[in-house]
């Protein structure tokens, strides 16, 4: 797996980004509770990648926020991109990776199985689309760095102790 | 209205004021732990957004060793003691004399983690017990919790309280700087992330609240 020299798109934080060019990988970096999700169709070589933090927007104690922060707001607006894009909603698929529990307690209530939440979130808003989930790396207490070739559909997976794989 | 977008200069200073503290005290206490000379860099305020944070420390997927304590009481927060792979282990060696200790694969030498686990409590307690005498707020630090990871999975832990709140962060940021030529340095990054409605009694405590 070669993370070097090639056309990288990045995820922030908090972010969504899409590509319709294959050369193009998606990636997001450093995934601890945080839920990467990737919803893509391969035959019309679209794609898009969103990094959510949170699992809900009624979390939110502002009344304008970053959209791309929350799942129930993110997956919609990734799956709208996607389709104005000219993505088929019958052909779309999705692969998450992330949700991990990084720290042994909680630090306060709103942590308390925050990667958990998130994971469950992220299947919900997907499942409620009508989008399948067909591969997901989700849980344990790993960061791991994620990477969507559009080309072939692979997930790359990095993490630090856990080796790599391909979903 | 959130502070974190709205912090005024004299709010800036305050808070520049409770590293200096907070890191001098703590740079003391490493200092009687090493033996030596230990140095302490003049403490940054950064109002940062969330990736910008990962990159004061290289960047989301860099290996980072890390210890994490909440700060419990009336100014709830979190902290960091964020450490380079390579200064963690020369600490270590330092500390206990285990000459391949390693934090790039394990398992991990317990004896070493202990170390390191047990470096950030004394530094991450100085450096609150002089902040806590400063603006007289109680502040209880939790057990420490430590981690070797990419810094994006770990410092994203101490982002989700304020997350609901902002994009943004304020980072008190210290920089340890252990001053020896024939030794390699070791230098370590404080971050201190009080929760959103710790601002107001803290700012209250120093006389800046406007």
């Amino acid at each position: 797996m070669t993370l070097q020299t090639k056309d990288i798109v990045k995820v922030g934080i908090a972010d969504l980004k899409t590509v319709t060019d294959p050369t193009y990988y998606l990636r997001t970096s450093g995934l601890g509770s945080c839920v990467g999700v990737v919803v893509y169709d391969l035959s019309m070589k679209v794609a898009g990648m969103a990094h959510v933090m949170l699992p809900d927007s009624t979390l939110s104690k502002k009344s304008e926020f970053n959209h791309y922060k929350y799942a129930d707001t993110a997956i919609p607006m990734l799956y709208q991109q996607l389709i104005d894009l000219g993505a088929r909603k019958f052909a779309l698929k999705a692969k998450i990776a992330g949700g991990a529990q990084m720290f042994s307690f909680s630090s306060s209530n709103d942590m308390l199985r925050i990667g958990k939440r998130n994971e469950e979130a992220v299947q919900q808003h997907l499942e409620q689309i009508g989008i399948p989930i067909i591969a997901e790396d989700v849980g344990g207490s790993s960061g791991r760095t994620i990477e969507f070739n559009l080309s072939t559909g692979a997930l790359y997976i990095r993490t630090v102790n856990m080796g790599e794989k391909q979903i | 209205m959130s502070y974190i977008e709205s912090l005024n200069e004299n709010q800036l200073d305050a808070l520049k004021e409770v590293g200096n503290i907070g890191s001098g005290n703590a740079a003391t206490s490493l200092s009687t732990l090493l033996h030596r000379k230990v140095d302490m860099k003049v403490p940054a305020v950064r109002v940062v957004d969330f990736d910008e944070m990962m990159d004061l420390v290289g960047g989301p997927d860099t290996l980072i060793v890390s210890v994490f304590l909440r700060i419990n009481g009336e100014a709830p927060g979190n902290m960091f003691f964020v450490l380079s792979p390579d200064e963690a282990e020369a600490f270590v060696k330092e500390m206990t004399g285990i000459d391949n200790f390693s934090v790039m694969q394990p398992p991990f030498d317990e004896m070493g983690l202990s170390a390191l686990q047990e470096m950030g409590n004394i530094l991450a307690g100085s450096y609150l017990s002089a902040l806590s005498d400063f603006i007289h707020i109680l502040l209880q630090p939790s057990v420490p919790l430590l981690h070797i990871d990419m810094a994006g999975a770990i410092l994203t832990q101490g982002l989700i309280e304020l997350s609901q709140e902002s994009d943004y962060a304020i980072i008190i940021d210290t920089f340890i700087n252990d001053v020896n030529s024939e030794r390699e340095p070791i230098k370590g990054h404080f971050f201190l992330l009080p929760d959103p409605e710790s601002f107001p009694k803290i700012f209250d405590q120093l006389g800046v609240s406007k």
